[in-house]
C-alpha cells in the first residue's frame, strides 16, 4: 500500500486495477483477490441490480414520483465493490448518493426513495443495518464516522489490539474541501481511529470539476495528514473490493485510518435537477462509458466461461422484477399524517410543543365539516 | 453542607456523572492536564484517564461532530466549547446534525450529548470572550437550552442534563464561576425543565437566569429598601421555557420585566414578552418591559459595565412598569 513515502509511492502504479476496462484480470504488485466463480457472479448480479434501482428512480422523479433524485449511474462498482469488502460489525456513513452501499447492507431499496419522495427524512433505523441514515450536508458525516470509530476504541479491542469492526465514511471530491472533512482525517490522525475515507471522485461537484478542488490528487492528501492514501480504480469492483478489504482489515488491527480514492465518473447529472449540458463536453462522457464498470466484469465472465445466456437472463429477470418492486412500491408510500410532524423532536417532550400539537390539531379539525 | 464556588460545584458534578455512567466521556480542548481554562474539569482526567476525558485537537465543529459519532455508538459525550464566542466553528454541526437526529431517524437514534458554554460578560476579556448566543440554540427545534446560576445548580443541573437523552446546550456564567455558595449534594434536586421562584414578591415579577440572577436579586434588595416588592424567577431552562411557573407568577403581580445579557433583538425577552402577551394579555397591568445587552456587537471591555444590564437599569425597567 502506498504510504506516502516517495520512494514506495514510485515503486508502484499510481492507479490500482484488477480487472481493465477490456475484461482483462491485471496483476498489482500490493493487492490481489481470489473470487470463486459464484461470487463473481453475485458481484455482477449487484452490479446489474443497482443500477436497475437507479434507472428506476431517476425514471419515477420524471413521472413525477420523487421531488429530486440523486444517482450513481457510473459509480456502481466503487459502492458493490467497497460495500461488498464490508464485515457484519463494520457501520457504514454514506452521503446521499450510497444506494449501491445500501443494497450491500440489505437496505430495501424503498427505503431510500422516501427523502426523494419526501414522505420521510430518511427511513431506515441505522443499528439495524450498520447503515447510517443518508447525510445531506456535504461531509458532515466523516466527523460522525471517526467519533463512531472512537467509540468503538473506547470499547476496547481483543488480547491483540484488534477491533470487532471498523467505520467507513463516503465522501466525495467535492466533499473533500469541506472543513468537517479535513478536521475529521485530523482526529482519525491523531486518535489512530479504525475508520476507512472512501472517497468517491466522481470529477464533478455539481458544476465544479476536481480542479476546482485540488491541485494535487486527493489520495494524496492523506500524507499530510499522517496516514497512507490509495488511488484505485473506482470503476473495477475487484480493485474497489482489494482495497477496501485491506483498509478496514488494517483499521480492525489497531493501525489506523486510510484514504481510499476511488477515481470514476459521475456519468448522470448531479442530481435530476442538474444539468450537466452547461458544463461539460458530452465527449468526456463518451471516453468513460468505455471504462463502464458493468460490461467490463460482463466480458470477463463470458469469456471465461463463468456466465451463459442463462444466467445474464436470469439477472435480467430479476432486475426487472426488483424495478417493479421500486416502481409499484414508490407509489404506495404513504404521505405522512399532518400531526405527525411534531413526533419524534424529542426523546422526552416539552408542553410547549404538546400545545402547539394540540392548538394546530384543533385548527384542522375546525376545516373537517367545510371539506 | 459544605461550601462551593460554582466552578467547584460544576466539577464535582461532572465528577459524579463520571463515577455513575462508565459510558460519559469529557472532550473539549484543555480539558485534560489543564483542567480546562476554568478548571472545570480539573483532576478528571487524572482520575478517570485519557479516553475518558480527550484532550482534542482545536477544532470545534470536530468536538461537536465527533460526539454525534460517540453518542450513536452508546457514549454520553460532555463537550466543553472553551468561550461562547469559539462556538460558531460548530454551529451547523450542532443545528443540522445534533438537533435533528433523533428527529430524522423516527426516534431510532438518540444523542444525549451535553455541550458545555461559558457565556456572558463582566470579566474585562478581549473580543469573542463574553457573548450571549443562547438565542440562536434557543430557536433551534431539537435542542434543549439550559443556564445554571449558582453552584446548587451547577452540581445537580449537569447531573441531570448528562443523563437527558436529548441533545442539552448548558450555559455557564463565567463571571459568577468563584462566586461561593453551600451545597448540600445529598439534597433532592428539582426537575430540570422547572423554573424557581429565587425571590417571592407581589408587585413585579422580574425573569433572569444565568448571571443575571444576582443581579435581579441585588435590584430586589434594593427596591424593597423603597418598599417595592419583586419576585424574581431563575427561568433555568431557556428551552423549552417553564411558562406555567412564568405565568403564575405575573398573574399574581401583573407586571413583568425580563433581563438578559444578551441583545433585545429577537432574544430570549421578545419571546417571554409574545408569550405572556398571548397568554396572560387581561391581567397585564403594563407591557412585557425587557432590560438587555444592546444591539449592538459585545464592546471593548473598558465599556461592558454600561453594556451590561445592572441593579440600576433593573430598577428603572421596574419603575417603568410601575407608572405605567
Amino acid at each position: 500500500m502506498s504510504d506516502g513515502d516517495p520512494s514506495v509511492a514510485e515503486a508502484h502504479p499510481e492507479l490500482v486495477q484488477l480487472l481493465s476496462p477490456e475484461g482483462e484480470r491485471v496483476a498489482h504488485p500490493h493487492y490481489s483477490i481470489d473470487l470463486t466463480p459464484d461470487e463473481f457472479r453475485a458481484l455482477y448480479r449487484d452490479l446489474v441490480l443497482v443500477r436497475r434501482i437507479d434507472i428506476e428512480a431517476t425514471a419515477l422523479q420524471r413521472q413525477g414520483e420523487l421531488g429530486i433524485w440523486a444517482s450513481l449511474l457510473g459509480q456502481e462498482a466503487a459502492q458493490v465493490g467497497s460495500g461488498r469488502a464490508l464485515a457484519p460489525d463494520d457501520f457504514v456513513f454514506p452521503t446521499y448518493r450510497e444506494h449501491g452501499v445500501a443494497w450491500c447492507r440489505d437496505v430495501d431499496p424503498l427505503w431510500l426513495l422516501g427523502l426523494f419522495r419526501g414522505v420521510n427524512l430518511g427511513g431506515w433505523d441505522p443499528n439495524a443495518h450498520n447503515f447510517n441514515l443518508y447525510t445531506i450536508v456535504i461531509g458532515s458525516q466523516t466527523l460522525h464516522a471517526t467519533g463512531y470509530a472512537m467509540g468503538i476504541q473506547r470499547e476496547g479491542g481483543g488480547p491483540d489490539g484488534s477491533y470487532p469492526g471498523a467505520v467507513i465514511a463516503y465522501f466525495g471530491d467535492g466533499a473533500s474541501s469541506q472543513g468537517d472533512v479535513n478536521e475529521s482525517f485530523v482526529w482519525a490522525s491523531v486518535f489512530n481511529a479504525p475508520v476507512v475515507f472512501f472517497c468517491q471522485n466522481n470529477q464533478w461537484a455539481i458544476s465544479e470539476p476536481i480542479e476546482k478542488q485540488s491541485r494535487i490528487p486527493l489520495y494524496q492528501r492523506a500524507r499530510g495528514f499522517g496516514f497512507p492514501g490509495v488511488r484505485v480504480d473506482g470503476n473495477d469492483v475487484l480493485a474497489c473490493l482489494a482495497v477496501t478489504r485491506a483498509a478496514l482489515a488494517r483499521a480492525r488491527e489497531g493501525s489506523g485510518p486510510t484514504l481510499v480514492e476511488a477515481y470514476t465518473y459521475r456519468m448522470g447529472a448531479h442530481t435530476t435537477s442538474d444539468d450537466p449540458t452547461r458544463y461539460r463536453l458530452a465527449s468526456d462522457l463518451e471516453s468513460w462509458k468505455l471504462k463502464d464498470p458493468i460490461e467490463r466484469v460482463k466480458a470477463y465472465l463470458v469469456r471465461n466461461g463463468l456466465a451463459d445466456a442463462d444466467f445474464l437472463d436470469a439477472v435480467q429477470a430479476e432486475a426487472d422484477e426488483l424495478a417493479a418492486h421500486v416502481r409499484e412500491g414508490c407509489r404506495a408510500l404513504p404521505d405522512p399524517e399532518p400531526l405527525s410532524m411534531f413526533d419524534d423532536v424529542y426523546v422526552e417532550g416539552t408542553p410547549h410543543l404538546d400545545r402547539q400539537r394540540e392548538e394546530f390539531a384543533t385548527y384542522l379539525a375546525s376545516f373537517e365539516g367545510a371539506r | 453542607m459544605a461550601t462551593y464556588t460554582l466552578a467547584k460545584a460544576l466539577n464535582e458534578g461532572l465528577r459524579r456523572a463520571m463515577e455513575r455512567d462508565p459510558k460519559v466521556v469529557i472532550m473539549g480542548e484543555d480539558v485534560g492536564k489543564l483542567g480546562g481554562v476554568f478548571r472545570i474539569t480539573d483532576g478528571l482526567q487524572k482520575d478517570f484517564g485519557e479516553d475518558r476525558v480527550i484532550d482534542t485537537p482545536l477544532a470545534e465543529s470536530g468536538i461537536v461532530g465527533t460526539a454525534i459519532g460517540l453518542a450513536m455508538r452508546g457514549f454520553r459525550p460532555v463537550c466543553e466549547i472553551q468561550f461562547d464566542g469559539f462556538v460558531y466553528p460548530a454551529f451547523d454541526q450542532i443545528v443540522s446534525q445534533l438537533a435533528k437526529v433523533h428527529y430524522r431517524s423516527a426516534g431510532a437514534v438518540r444523542l444525549p450529548v451535553v455541550i458545555r458554554i461559558p457565556f456572558g460578560g463582566g470579566i474585562g476579556a478581549v473580543e469573542h470572550h463574553s457573548e450571549s448566543p443562547e438565542a440562536y440554540f434557543a430557536h433551534t427545534a431539537g435542542l434543549k437550552v439550559v443556564a445554571c446560576s449558582n453552584a446548587t445548580d451547577g452540581y445537580f443541573m449537569i447531573q441531570q442534563v448528562i443523563a437527558s437523552d436529548d441533545p442539552v446546550i448548558f450555559f455557564e456564567p463565567k463571571r459568577r464561576y468563584w462566586e461561593k455558595a453551600e451545597l448540600d449534594t445529598t439534597a433532592t434536586p428539582d426537575p430540570l425543565w422547572q423554573a424557581r421562584v429565587v425571590r417571592p414578591g407581589t408587585d413585579v415579577t422580574v425573569l433572569a437566569y444565568g448571571p443575571m440572577v444576582k443581579t435581579a436579586l441585588e435590584a430586589a434588595s434594593a427596591a424593597a429598601a423603597d418598599g417595592v416588592s419583586l419576585e424574581v424567577i431563575d427561568l433555568r431552562a431557556l428551552s423549552p421555557l417553564d411558562m406555567a411557573a412564568v405565568l403564575e407568577s405575573v398573574n399574581r403581580t401583573r407586571r413583568c420585566v425580563v433581563v438578559h445579557e444578551a441583545p433585545a433583538n429577537v432574544g430570549l425577552g421578545a419571546e417571554l414578552a409574545a408569550r405572556i402577551t398571548e397568554q396572560a394579555f387581561y391581567t397585564l397591568e403594563a407591557p412585557v418591559l425587557r432590560v438587555t445587552g444592546f444591539d449592538t456587537p459585545y464592546p471593548a471591555s473598558r465599556v461592558e459595565e454600561d453594556y451590561l444590564p445592572d441593579l440600576d437599569r433593573v430598577l428603572d425597567a421596574v419603575d417603568r412598569s410601575l407608572a405605567f
